[in-house]
């Protein structure tokens, strides 16, 4: 058997030749160069992934399952006690929020009024989808997750993402089943922002560490203080304007460099959520909306 | 005959498939740059055992697919396995004859190697690595080598792929 294996195995790459190893090899890198320099700089490529992707999909909910099985009966065996424990918190929680929503609807009818006064349009409530996230890995070297929600849902490339603290993200490349976002500690990402406390506007930038986002050309002598709360401007027209970014947790201001350092925390909790809200932004024909080039990727 | 042929098709595309799926499983955030090249191993001992049936053209397509699955460009990962699956090719009459110990040598160069190639398009793009990201998953993926060895092939020969 082994031997007729090995006559096998010996006699067929003289009966069959192709073109030879090193050529095919120079075709296969070449055409990897051109593909790679092609998906990098234009989104021509799109439609292959997205076609490829629904082919690895099956894989990756393969992987998602057991483990979404897994929560699921630990949150099953969870005892009673704590399970009424933390119906209770909620309910005070839900009756604090309830009355604070009271308080914001009528600041916001109020914020209406006034700007009608000053003849600036009236910013209009997003749509929202809740997506679940893929219990999968991607490559270790960005921030990105998938989603479970794809253009069947009505998901688009482009789309931000946030969860219940801030904004998380947006999406970069979408299947019909499944989508990937980009999240705002990617290297690659960059977000329009503005200070809460006032209004000065700069570009929050991913560290590629887990929980840091640093902004970028801020001027020493520029008014930022730790503590400060970091909201999105709206500007770009990618990001809906007003959601929570995070606060800067340290300021290093060294004369010898052009620009300060700015260390801020994310508000949304990136690493630990499950689900996420997509966030349709409505066309909003402010007067403040101005293009500027928003996300880099 | 035909029918036999099939069968062994379906044992490689069956081990590349559970290889994606190691690539993706979701592990802790320390543990994320030791994950061995699953793909690359499989590719690895295929171009081996069946240099006349997996080679450069397998391994790109691989590639291609691993790199929808991960998010990255596409090509970068089909770069990669597209030049270990030719060097594997050119080295498995020496390589294949070595005990499995002295395979594992090989195989972390040819890993280390592969590690290069994707870290290096990574630093074109301009994504930060850290040093240890050179070594780390090559050094996995030898370890794991024997194992990933021994177990293909016995499927080889319990499914007579040839």
């Amino acid at each position: 058997m082994i031997q007729r294996q090995l006559v096998i195995k010996l006699a067929k790459p003289l009966f069959i030749r192709g073109p030879s190893a090193s050529i095919r090899l120079l075709v296969f890198v070449v055409s990897s160069l051109v593909v790679m320099t092609v998906d990098h700089r234009s989104q021509h490529l799109e439609s292959v992934r997205a076609a490829l992707g629904t082919l690895t999909y099956p894989l990756q909910y393969a992987i998602h399952v057991p483990i979404k099985a897994g929560r699921w009966a630990i949150e099953r065996l969870t005892a009673h006690a704590d399970l009424v424990a933390a119906n209770s918190s909620l309910r005070e929680k839900q009756l604090l929020l309830q009355s604070r929503l009271e308080k914001f609807s009528e600041i916001e009818s109020e914020n209406r009024r006034l700007r009608e006064l000053l003849k600036s349009s009236v910013k209009v409530g997003e749509r929202v989808l809740i997506a679940e996230l893929l219990a999968v890995d991607l490559d270790p070297f960005s921030r990105r997750i998938v989603l479970n929600k794809g253009t069947r849902a009505g998901v688009s490339e482009g789309q931000s993402l946030i969860d219940a603290f801030g904004v998380m993200g947006q999406v970069v490349h979408t299947g019909p089943f499944s989508s990937t976002a980009l999240l705002i500690t990617d290297p690659s990402h960059a977000l329009p922002v503005q200070i809460n406390r006032n209004g000065m506007r700069a570009v929050a930038v991913g560290t590629g560490s887990r929980e840091q986002l640093e902004l970028a050309h801020v001027p020493n002598s520029a008014d930022v203080q730790v503590g400060d709360l970091l909201i999105t401007s709206g500007l770009g027209g990618r990001f809906p304007g007003g959601y929570p970014v995070g606060r800067i947790i340290r300021v290093e201001r060294d004369s010898g460099r052009p620009f300060a350092k700015v260390v801020v925390q994310p508000s949304a909790r990136l690493e630990r959520n499950r689900e996420v809200l997509l966030v349709w932004k409505e066309p909003v024909a402010d007067s403040t909306t101005r293009p500027q080039p928003e996300a880099r990727q | 005959m035909t029918n036999r042929h099939r069968q062994g098709r379906w044992i490689i595309v069956i081990s590349f498939l559970v290889a994606f799926m190691l690539s993706a499983l979701p592990m802790p955030e320390w543990a994320s740059l030791w994950r061995p090249g699953w793909v690359a191993l499989v590719l690895i001992y295929w171009c081996m055992a069946l240099p006349q049936k997996v080679g450069v053209a397998t391994g790109w397509l691989v590639g291609l697919m691993l790199d929808v699955l991960l998010g990255t460009v596409l090509g970068q990962h089909a770069l990669a396995m597209c030049v270990i699956a030719f060097v594997t090719h050119k080295l498995h009459r020496q390589v294949r004859v070595l005990p499995v110990w002295q395979q594992g040598i090989s195989v972390f160069l040819l890993v280390f190697f592969y590690q290069i190639l994707v870290l290096w398009i990574n630093g074109i793009q301009g994504v930060p690595v850290e040093v240890v990201a050179y070594w780390a998953s090559p050094l996995v993926s030898t370890v794991l080598w024997p194992w990933v060895f021994i177990i293909l092939r016995d499927l080889r020969r319990r499914y007579h792929v040839t």
